[in-house]
């Protein structure tokens, strides 16, 4: 690892980030612990349970399976930005008026990736809601009323 | 514990019982809660843990002098270079060592520690760690344990007042009452039931820090009792209480895995040792290997006489534990004695229910507390009569429950629910009796679990001079909502709008003491302290209105005094008193469960939690493949102080029972490995394995414990699922299958073979 840091920059939530990274740093962990974004989670780290789930590119992406240095001039959208995007507050609302939130650890995964969703699919239905949330896992709740959370927010924006 | 306080004439309205959304919900859904793996500590180090890739090993020796020239590699422990004065740790004996000293006893038990700059040299730094080890033979199953002359997975010497300290069993416990041989039946259903080994499955990881300070030390941890955390690392470093300073960010997930100390003593030695902070972040396959469910196996015979009364019950159960007690000598003699009876009147029962040692990860508490493994023979051998006497399964359950008030365990307190509108109501929802499409099956099922037994709450509540208010309670909020319980108990009794209270946990330096966050304790314990620490609040607040405003104050409703014909809020009493000379009123207040030792457990439960699952599900027959199309859970809750949030719960709860009654389970091969651990080989439920449609519905006739007539929720909607779920099957296929979980494969080969 010694001497072999990589420049990269990225648009991260709509600022823009210079570093140099090692080579085996994740995009997750460039997120956690360089800009101190924490609210990317880790949970299984091989891209099962969607805990870090952000949108790169406009594509929704686990960033435990990039390298940062992959990330070099993408544009990232993390949970600490997702109330500027087009869904984002209302989708927050929704999950915390339908108790979608319990622990709240997958949270900001979950809230992310029904962003991504919804862009792609303004009017869901409950299946395709369920299909597109599968990457996300949750122990709390028991997925209901996530469902219906993103079933409150979605229509035009 | 009194009810004193719950019925003491204060009517339940206005903000008790209303679904208000969940208290520190804005911070979860914008990422900024900050769970204990976001906290930043400086100067810290990270560490990674060693271990051996089999089931039982001795060790001959650990070389680290490699792994010591790695670049960032600042330390390294092994358990061979460990003092002898080094103490083990644990919650009810001290049984286990902080690193694993001559023996690994389970796959994943760490053999050294190695801490580093960074977290990659601490991994690469592990990786160069070279022990030199001799794999054992190691026991994995009951049945390897309790053959004659098995070799002993623990020392004697580690429990030299146990009676069964040469064998691997850690204690018997036999219950029960009437006489189980010469009850006459017509009807003896006999049968075997094995229930899987699985995993608690937090999305948070295990994660700790530990900080020496000059005047002590700071542990980080997401554990569900800081308070037990606090004594058992006081105790093993011989530091008095008040010095061990615990800080319990709400847990990401806890479901019980959370309760125990794990590797804070680890980190606590270490860190003092070499004056550093330290920080440990498991893996989730790590987090696999530090927690997982007891598993269990049950011999069951059950007695009916042809209407369909139950005549006794006979179980023989044997939960299957890891090398070190932790908490599994409560968990089985609380699992199985409720268990053994159920929710029903039954006059002639008998448990004999072991705990068996075993070298297979750690066995600890999990939501249910050992009822799981319990509920699912017993309900299931109510369905196995129903078809054999041809009785409706629902009408052979109302046969046999309790009327309210009844006594149904000689020892325990009567029948404190109704718990035949339970069942109706599950009954009900589920379209019970109507007609079906070929494929399809309904299965209903009970379950109940004794509430706490034991308990030590206590709570202090600040009413600040601007009549804002600061709730301190040692409670974890892991999810189930106890901030937000705790913000409505406080907005009623003070008369305040929710936006204007703090609840304040988890950090011992300033909260009170709690016992555990288990047992679905907090709304009724905790509960009851809060609601009495305002109550001190609202006295002296009267008697400071009396004294400012020099009349006589009356408290008229929560939150209001009467003084010199005038109503006036607490808030105004506050600002009015406290505008010049600034100040606040503090109150406290607490709730206990004393120590009965005239009772099997030490302690009558403070109520008990029933439910009803109910479901119906659809089989291919080609394919062993289910389809849930819908799942009901009812819940008796004496009162929902939010009833959203009792719902959610239940909806949780049902899901982990389904996880557990259709896919969850370890694999381990002959060698005593985990071979499925981590998410991708370890399947939980997602959102396409639930239901078409999830139903939480709740029974409230005010008759609990707890404020306003509450009892505790939370667990019982993971009580009921297996059995109900089995039923269903064999419903719609013919097939009873008696080992969990019931896969695709089970179920075709029960239809195929």
């Amino acid at each position: 690892m010694a001497g072999q840091l990589i420049p990269i920059t990225l648009t991260v939530n709509g600022t823009t980030c210079r570093s140099e990274v090692p080579p085996h740093l994740t995009l997750l962990e460039f997120l956690r612990d360089t800009l101190n974004l924490t609210g990317s989670k880790r949970c299984c780290g091989e891209g099962e349970c969607g805990a870090c789930t952000a949108i790169m590119n406009g594509e929704a992406v686990n960033t435990c399976l990039i390298l940062a240095a992959e990330a070099d001039g993408s544009d990232l959208i993390t949970v600490e930005g997702l109330s500027a995007m087009p869904y984002g507050a209302r989708l927050q609302q929704t999950f915390l008026d339908q108790g979608a939130v319990q622990c709240g650890f997958c949270t900001p995964g979950m809230v992310v990736a029904a962003q991504y969703l919804l862009m792609n699919n303004p009017d869901p239905t409950p299946d395709e809601i369920r299909e597109g949330l599968s990457g996300n896992l949750c122990r709390c709740t028991g997925y209901a009323r996530i469902v219906e959370a993103v079933m409150g927010a979605a229509g035009d924006e | 514990m009194s009810n004193a306080d719950a019925h003491s004439g204060i009517t339940h309205s206005g903000i008790i019982g209303r679904p208000i959304n969940r208290v520190g919900g804005p911070e979860r859904v914008d990422g900024t809660y900050r769970y204990v793996g976001d906290i930043k500590i400086p100067n810290v180090l990270h560490t990674r843990l060693v271990h051996l890739d089999c089931g039982r090993a001795r060790i001959h020796s650990v070389d680290t002098s490699a792994a010591l020239q790695m670049p960032g590699v600042r330390a390294i422990l092994s358990g061979k270079e460990l003092p002898a004065s080094v103490k083990r740790f644990g919650p009810a004996n001290r049984d286990r060592p902080i690193l694993a000293i001559d023996e690994t006893t389970f796959h994943g038990e760490p053999v050294a520690i190695v801490a580093a700059d960074t977290v990659w040299a601490a991994a690469q730094g592990a990786a160069a760690v070279v022990v030199d080890y001799q794999e054992l033979p190691g026991i994995y199953t009951v049945e390897d344990a309790l053959a004659p002359g098995a070799a002993l997975v623990q020392d004697p010497a580690l429990r030299p007042n146990s009676a069964y300290k040469e064998t691997n069993i850690l204690n018997e416990w036999k219950f029960g009452w009437g006489a189980v041989d010469s009850a006459e039946a017509d009807l003896v259903v006999e049968n075997d039931y094995t229930f899987p080994m699985m995993t608690q499955f937090a999305i948070e990881p295990f994660t700790y820090a530990v900080e020496p300070t000059s005047d002590g030390i700071t542990v980080y941890s997401a554990i569900q009792h800081p308070n037990y955390l606090q004594r058992v690392i006081a105790e093993f470093l011989d530091m008095p209480l008040s010095r061990v300073r615990v800080i319990a960010p709400d847990p990401g997930g806890a479901f019980g895995g959370k309760q125990h100390a794990k590797f804070e003593p680890l980190l606590a030695y270490l860190a003092l040792r070499i004056g550093r902070p330290l920080r440990l972040e498991l893996t989730l396959e790590e987090s696999f290997q530090a927690a997982r469910r007891t598993s269990a196996q049950a011999h069951i015979r059950t007695g009916f006489q042809r209407n369909g009364t139950l005549v006794f019950q006979d179980v023989e159960i044997n939960y299957l534990i890891g090398a070190y007690e932790d908490i599994a000598g409560r968990l089985v003699a609380k699992g199985s004695y409720a268990g053994g009876g159920g929710p029903y009147r039954i006059p002639n029962v008998r448990i004999l229910a072991r705990g068996v040692f075993s070298n297979t990860v750690p066995s600890t508490a999990m939501r249910g507390f050992g009822l799981p493994q319990m509920n699912w023979p017993v309900e299931c051998q109510i369905d196995e009569a129903a078809r054999e006497l041809g009785i409706d399964p629902v009408e052979l359950r109302m046969k046999n429950l309790p009327e309210y008030g009844e006594v149904f365990m000689p020892q325990d307190p009567p029948a404190d629910g109704r718990w035949a509108e339970t069942l109706r109501k599950g009954a009900d929802a589920i379209g019970w009796g109507k007609p079906l499409p070929p494929g399809r099956g309904r299965g209903i099922s009970m379950g109940l679990k004794l509430g706490p037994t034991t308990g030590a709450s206590y709570a202090i509540v600040r009413l600040h001079g601007d009549g804002s208010a600061t709730v301190l309670a040692g409670t974890s909020d892991m999810g189930q909502g106890a901030r937000t319980v705790y913000t409505q108990i406080a907005a009623h009794e003070l008369g305040l709008s929710p936006q204007r209270i703090m609840v304040v946990m988890g950090d011992t330096q300033g909260v009170p003491f709690d016992l555990q966050t288990s047992a679905s304790r907090s709304a009724v314990f905790m509960g009851n302290a809060v609601l009495r620490a305002c109550r001190d609040v609202a006295r002296q607040v009267q008697e400071l209105a009396a004294e400012h405003y020099k009349a006589d104050a009356v408290i008229v409703e929560p939150g209001t005094v009467e003084v010199g014909g005038q109503r006036k809020t607490f808030d105004q009493v506050m600002t009015d008193r406290f505008s010049k000379v600034k100040g606040e009123v503090i109150g406290s207040g607490s709730a206990r469960a004393e120590y009965d030792e005239t009772h099997p457990l030490n302690g009558r439960p403070a109520f008990y939690e029933v439910t009803c699952t109910a479901v119906e599900i659809e089989v291919d027959k080609e394919t062993g493949v289910m389809v849930f199309h819908k799942l009901v859970t009812v819940a008796d809750v004496g009162r929902a102080l939010n009833s959203q949030h009792v719902a959610m719960q239940d909806d949780g709860g049902a899901i982990q029972g389904l996880g557990h009654t259709v896919m969850e389970q370890y694999f381990m091969d002959d060698r005593g490995r985990v071979r499925n651990l981590g998410a991708l080989d370890y399947r939980i439920p997602t959102t396409m394995d639930t239901p078409r449609e999830l139903i939480s519905l709740h029974v409230e006739n005010g008759d609990g414990p707890g404020p306003y007539g509450a009892k505790g929720a939370a667990e019982g909607g993971i009580l009921a699922v297996s059995p109900a779920v089995a039923a269903a099957v064999c419903a719609a296929t013919g097939a009873m299958i008696r080992e969990l979980p019931l896969t695709p494969q089970r179920i075709w080969e029960a239809l195929h073979t």
